[in-house]
């Protein structure tokens, strides 16, 4: 023992840092990836296979699992509400934040403070606390178990960060623009449309995906508003697909397989852009 | 301010402003504002069903702490949401800090390494839980398949159905979902210390370690901040991932139960108990959200005084 703890410092500095920094982050890259590549694998597989062979590598000319998942099962309707769910929320969320943060950032007013210390406020709070009242809000609006229940709460959760995206970013422009704009004799919502918000795309897209990727993948409000399935967005429509499916793992793993391809492929082609837009609000 | 942004106040202009604040202003206190507001008073009444009954003041408050029946639930399922907290805040945070230490060197294949490490965070809860949940299966999961394959059938065991090891489970299920988010959180963090800092201690001789701890983890304090407040919100809001892997009660004899789980059984019912407590769901949700919001402040307060400027 002493022996090797004697040789440990001479040890350290021969085996390069740089080494052992391949080694763990390789094996980590490997836990994050592996699970999603068996998940991937097990699909093609029947359950027989999945159960004698996990780690084997499957043929990939079985494509049942998909097939059933996409044509007998409910799969693709709840597909379907996802999108319309989540591009409607992201619409809303854009406008409205957009319009809220121009007005902030480019007209000095003296409400300008109390705007921001509002959405500051909706910022901080978690609505999922306040569920209840939303929930019988919502019945009174008579908008329960609709799509529309889930916009206007993922519009309203959404606002806040918006507001603070767009403002942050249209306060940087030069005044200079509107300016000279102003004198051609252009009105103040032709200068908003026409000369700022053309150049407002990057932080538009950062909002879109900071808030797409939380509203896609959202469980919570969909379990307390929707009962009808014809109306169930992807993760709680997963719910629903697993319970029917519990011994069929193939059918499980297709399903998973199915549920998780469209935000994975897409994170891989915009992977920048997708990690610019979720660590927006913690990295200043 | 600069003088060119000054306009006269027509009422033509003050129209446009307000076309401009009112709807997003409307729509935040319709669907935030009230709702919260409703919250804090629902707490107050008698519930039956989805009508509101008359006054009772404190009493589903002293119901939800002190009752016989709900407050050893309600209490079992707080100690669990610590214990969630603090291993989450070693596990995912603490291992996101080293990852990101390591990715910041930009070794070979640092590019791929940042990519994989954020893959799991951007998939559904949902799908995460099923996930994991298959792979822990007693039989059939791959984690007890590896186990088996390996020749250490004694390690095998029943994950989810054990008590002593189902929080666990739960807790690296949810790292392995967001251990990718403190990684790159903390890599921009590290990006932004100028490297005439990091360059300056390394001449002075500094190892790796000293480094890490003395120059580069009190840099990064304004990340460590935001991580660590976000980290306490939602390990108290704790709901996807042991309803999807566990299920409603937090099975097995209430090992995992959580806050998430007793709030949505009380207000919206189970399948073993199929009544709706408005009243007390809102008073569990209003001492949350206290409880949230104080040792949040606190919290973000405490961390930002060793923030340090540069």
């Amino acid at each position: 023992m002493t022996a090797i703890t004697s040789d440990a410092p001479a040890t350290r500095q021969a085996i390069p840092f740089v080494l052992l920094a391949q080694v763990i982050l390789i094996a980590n890259s490997f836990i994050m990836l592996y699970p999603v590549v068996v998940m991937v694998l097990s699909a093609f597989k029947t359950t027989g296979e999945i159960f004698e062979h996990p780690f084997a590598l499957p043929d990939f000319t079985q494509v049942q699992n998909f097939a059933k998942v996409l044509g007998e099962t409910a799969m693709p309707v709840y597909f379907v509400n996802s999108i319309l769910v989540t591009g409607t929320s992201i619409v809303l969320i854009l406008v409205l934040g957009t319009m809220a943060g121009y007005a902030v950032a480019r007209y000095e007013s003296r409400t300008n403070t109390f705007i921001l210390l509002f959405f500051l406020a909706g910022l901080m709070l978690p609505l999922k606390l306040a569920v209840i009242p939303l929930f019988i809000l919502l019945r009174d609006l008579g908008l329960l178990d609709s799509r529309w229940s889930l916009i206007v709460t993922y519009t309203a959760i959404g606002l806040p960060s918006t507001v603070f995206i767009m403002a942050g970013f249209l306060r940087t422009l030069p005044s200079e623009l509107e300016d000279a704009a102003r004198i051609d004799g252009a009105s103040e919502p032709r200068i908003m449309w026409s000369v700022m918000l053309p150049l407002a795309r990057p932080p538009m897209a950062i909002a879109a995906i900071q808030n797409a990727v939380p509203i896609w993948n959202d469980f919570f409000f969909p379990l307390v508003f929707i009962q009808t399935d014809a109306r169930k967005t992807l993760p709680q429509g997963l719910t629903t697909f697993m319970g029917e499916y519990t011994t069929d793992w193939g059918m499980l793993f297709a399903g998973l397989t199915i549920a998780a391809a469209p935000i994975t492929l897409l994170y891989i082609a915009l992977s920048r852009q997708f990690i610019q837009g979720m660590t927006a609000g913690a990295v200043k | 301010m600069q003088a060119s942004r000054q306009q006269p106040r027509s009422l033509k202009h003050q129209l446009w402003v307000a076309f401009l604040v009112v709807p997003p202003i409307v729509f935040m206190s319709l669907f935030v504002v009230y709702p919260i507001l409703s919250a804090f008073a629902y707490a107050f009444y008698d519930w039956q069903g989805l009508a509101r009954g008359e006054f009772v003041g404190l009493k589903n408050f002293r119901e939800v702490l002190f009752g016989a029946t709900m407050a050893p639930v309600v209490w079992n399922a707080f100690l669990h949401n610590v214990y969630a907290l603090i291993a989450l805040m070693i596990i995912q945070n603490g291992g996101g800090f080293f990852l990101a230490w390591l990715l910041y060197k930009e070794p070979f294949g640092f590019r791929f390494h940042r990519i994989a490490v954020f893959v799991p965070v951007v998939l559904s809860t949902i799908i995460v839980g099923f996930l994991w949940k298959l792979f822990l299966n007693p039989n059939f999961g791959i984690i007890n398949q590896a186990l088996y394959s390996v020749g250490l059938d004694s390690w095998a065991k029943p994950w989810l159905g054990d008590s002593s090891t189902a929080l666990g489970a739960l807790i690296l299920a949810n790292a392995w979902h967001f251990v990718g988010f403190p990684a790159l959180v903390y890599l921009a963090g590290m990006q932004r210390i100028p490297p005439e800092i990091i360059e300056a201690a390394r001449l002075d001789g500094t190892n790796e370690w000293q480094l890490l701890k003395n120059v580069v983890w009190p840099l990064v304090a304004p990340s460590t901040t935001i991580l660590f407040t976000l980290l306490f919100i939602g390990a108290f809001n704790w709901f996807e991932i042991p309803y999807v892997m566990v299920g409603l009660d937090g099975s097995p004899f209430g090992s995992t139960d959580v806050l998430g789980l007793v709030f949505y059984r009380t207000a919206f019912g189970n399948q073993s108990a199929s009544i709706q407590n408005f009243g007390m769901g809102s008073a569990l949700a209003t001492l949350l959200f206290l409880f949230i919001v104080v040792f949040a402040s606190m919290l973000t307060l405490w961390l930002r005084r060793r923030e340090i400027q540069f």
